[in-house]
């Protein structure tokens, strides 16, 4: 591993501030917004792989993580992200229960924001749940999934993954491949990939692709196996099992015999092809144990880990701007 | 109040008016005498020649007299959800929008679903005394859509047409029956068509936008849908039908066809999808969240030909009153509906401005249009009618504040947004019930 110091200084000289007050959407950053970044955040990458894992950089900052959806991964991801900073971190999961009991989510959000965040952390099923949040806090926001549109973070953390795989993201053919039209995910990963110049496909049954996407910009495919075909990159999405039972597609084994990824379908994209799910996956639904669990194909782990590395540069540049203001 | 009151019995004159008279289609220099609360006569020139001393006489400097606005589909909270909008705040924002009559809708808590809640609601307006309200009865008991509610007996009572509001009526027998009675009581059923199967659970049209906003959309043929077969059941049965709040381009096809067909179908469309299109949600603004949602742009400019065109008859405010609450709330779980009693008028004339519609066939959409539906004398500028009247200013510029609105809840679409045309009097029965300082 590398020396500390050089980690540092090189941290230093990839510091940058964020071009916003909040995180929403993977469309906030151009390209050399996204660049840079990236660059951050690869600077990140060799802390975490040290004894130390701590810096100071947000040393007396309070970062809030409100999850109003359980999310064991990307909680703990922004909580270790935040801690490596040297911020205090507090996690809040307001039960549905509370908000039932008629406590809004602006209620919410606006008793933590007198509580005085730096940085308030947010996941909520419905969409546009951050944006709204943004014009009413005071502190940063960072959109860490809200409902079925937006999880900038994880396009972010895919596309160091695929940067630290491939060199570079550009040019690129990459294949998104599953239930597109309740993806956050996807829709994150189709601005963020397109802003740093890949090639998007999008694979899936007509029923899980939303309205009007034919005018996003991407191909679009209903036949994985020409979806896939020479692609140097098949990312896979989760679909949530209520959804299988004949309402938006007939049964769990006829979606895995036409859009379920395995080693057969696999043989056709790129030679060099590798493979990455945001997690978590459904075993034998989407993707095939074999596939998934493949070092020499498989970037999951990558993500998760490189998931830290990610919402550490996000946490500081965004810190960084606030000590600018 | 009363110093109000006491003008009204006062005979006034109004001269240098821009008279506008929808039922003659007259839109031109004029003067109109108001007495004992109905129009007492009307010149096509300035002013009177001789104006007897005991009138009080009103310089209009050009502003436009018509009669006032009709408006067939309001929501209160009364009864039931009071906080929102009571019988009186409505009605004081009707009379600041030159709004003189208003058809409350049934689907309050409880519902207007017998004649004694019909009474209620008269009462109550009797008491309030600014504006004619008249109350629209439930289809069906409950607004449930099983079970026909006492047409007969609210009709007598006093209600103007009858309507489950907002929710369709799915079960075709249900409405196949009320239309068949209906026409033998001679009164009107208002349908919203919208396929309950395609709308369930969406919150706005489905549209890249709506894709890339990660929201649910629904198409617009589940309005279309839900109109072909109303408009079946209208053959098949003969009965009169409001097709309420037409939005899209593909139903408008239906009623088009309908409607040449000689079938006795008219249709309301709402301000909101005559001045907005999805796009105006913009970043999740629950102010532009209705129901039926808004729709493309394309679709806009269908209804507005198709308004130009007559195909739709009235034009509705849709006032929808909710709460900060109700509103401040994320995309999907924000209270549908907008308030739009105060803006109708000026948002309507932004139509006359752009030179989409004559002015006299804009107003009509408001005035005698709607009477006729409901077989009301007001609504035109005739002697012996009501001396409903609203001068309107139609050059002045105004900006919307919604924090100046009079509806107790301050959901307006047009919160900031300029438009032209102030209210400068409204007229109730010969009663001024809205003024504004010169």
């Amino acid at each position: 591993m590398t020396q500390t110091s050089t980690d540092l200084s090189l941290m230093q000289a990839n510091m940058f501030a964020f071009p916003r007050r909040h995180f929403i959407s993977a469309a906030d950053l151009n390209r050399p917004q996204a660049e840079q970044l990236l660059n951050l955040a690869d600077s990140f990458v060799g802390l975490s792989r040290q004894k130390n894992k701590k810096l100071d950089l947000l040393k007396g900052r309070t970062v809030m993580n409100l999850f109003f959806e359980n999310s064991t991964r990307t909680q703990s991801s922004f909580e270790l992200a935040g801690k490596r900073l040297g911020a205090d971190v507090v996690n809040m999961s307001p039960r549905s229960s509370s908000m039932s009991k008629g406590e809004t989510l602006i209620d919410t959000a606006m008793t933590l924001n007198a509580m005085q965040p730096d940085l308030l952390v947010i996941r909520h099923a419905s969409s546009g749940a951050a944006a709204l949040l943004a014009q009413k806090v005071g502190c940063s926001v960072v959109n860490a999934g809200d409902g079925q549109h937006e999880h900038p973070t994880q396009a972010l953390l895919d596309a160091l993954s695929i940067r630290r795989a491939f060199g570079q993201v550009e040019g690129l053919t990459v294949a998104i491949c599953g239930d597109v039209a309740h993806s956050r995910v996807a829709r994150s990963n189709v601005a963020m990939l397109q802003t740093l110049g890949a090639r998007v496909r999008l694979v899936g049954p007509p029923t899980l692709m939303p309205s009007g996407v034919d005018r996003w910009g991407v191909e679009l495919f209903h036949d994985m196996r020409q979806g896939i075909a020479g692609c140097d990159l098949v990312m896979m999405l989760r679909l949530q099992l209520e959804r299988m039972n004949g309402a938006f597609v007939p049964s769990m084994r006829e979606y895995f015999r036409f859009y379920g990824l395995d080693r057969e379908k696999l043989a056709k994209a790129a030679p060099h092809v590798r493979v990455m799910h945001p997690g978590p996956m459904n075993r034998g639904v989407e993707i095939d144990s074999e596939v998934a669990d493949d070092p020499k194909i498989s970037l999951i782990q990558d993500q998760v880990e490189m998931g830290v590395a990610a919402r550490m540069a996000v946490l500081a540049s965004l810190a960084a701007r606030l000590d600018n203001d | 109040m009363a110093a109000l009151n006491a003008s009204g019995a006062q005979p006034c004159a109004f001269i240098n008016a821009r008279l506008v008279d929808p039922e003659s289609g007259y839109d031109g220099v004029g003067a109109l005498v108001v007495s004992k609360g109905v129009i007492a006569d009307v010149i096509h020139r300035p002013s009177f020649d001789n104006l007897s001393d005991d009138l009080r006489v009103i310089d209009c400097n050009g502003a436009m007299l018509a009669p006032g606005l009709i408006d067939l589909r309001v929501k209160t909270g009364e009864p039931g959800a009071e906080t929102k909008e009571t019988l009186k705040s409505a009605a004081r924002a009707a009379a600041a929008g030159g709004v003189t009559s208003i058809v409350v809708q049934p689907d309050t808590d409880p519902a207007v679903d017998d004649p004694s809640m019909v009474d209620f609601i008269l009462r109550r307006a009797r008491d309030i005394e600014l504006v004619h309200v008249y109350p629209a009865g439930a289809a069906t008991k409950d607004l449930g859509g099983e079970r026909m509610a006492e047409l007969g007996l609210m009709r007598d009572a006093g209600a103007v047409y009858f309507t489950d509001a907002d929710r369709s009526i799915v079960n075709s027998k249900v409405l196949q029956r009320l239309l068949t009675y209906a026409k033998a009581f001679g009164v009107l059923i208002s349908h919203r068509p919208a396929d309950p199967w395609l709308s369930q659970g969406t919150v706005l049209t489905s549209s890249e936008f709506a894709g890339r906003m990660g929201l649910s959309g629904q198409p617009t043929i589940a309005e279309r849908i839900m109109l072909e077969r109303d408009l079946a059941l209208v053959e098949l049965t003969g009965g009169r039908l409001l097709v309420d709040q037409i939005t899209c381009a593909d139903a408008l096809q239906s009623l088009a066809r309908a409607k040449a067909k000689g079938l006795p179908v008219h249709a309301s469309v709402s301000i909101n999808h005559l001045c907005f299109n999805t796009l105006d949600i913009g970043d999740y603004r629950t102010f532009y969240k209705l129901n039926p949602p808004l729709r493309s742009e394309d679709d806009r400019q269908a209804v507005i030909e198709a308004l130009a065109s007559g195909l739709i008859d009235v034009v509705v405010s849709a006032h929808a009153p909710a709460p900060a609450e109700d509103k401040r709330l994320p995309f999907d779980e924000a209270t549908p509906g907008a308030v739009g009693l105060e803006t109708l008028l000026p948002a309507l004339l932004g139509l006359y401005h752009d030179g989409r519609l004559p002015l006299v066939d804009l107003m009509r959409t408001v005035t005698l249009a709607p009477a006729k539906l409901l077989g009301l004398s007001a609504g035109r500028l005739t002697p012996g009618s009501p001396a409903d009247l609203v001068l309107c200013d139609l050059g002045a510029p105004v900006v919307i504040n919604a924090d100046n609105l009079i509806s107790k809840s301050k959901n307006s679409p047009f919160d900031g947004r300029r438009l032209q045309g102030q209210v400068l009097m409204t007229l109730v029965d010969g009663r001024i019930v809205h003024q504004i300082e010169p």
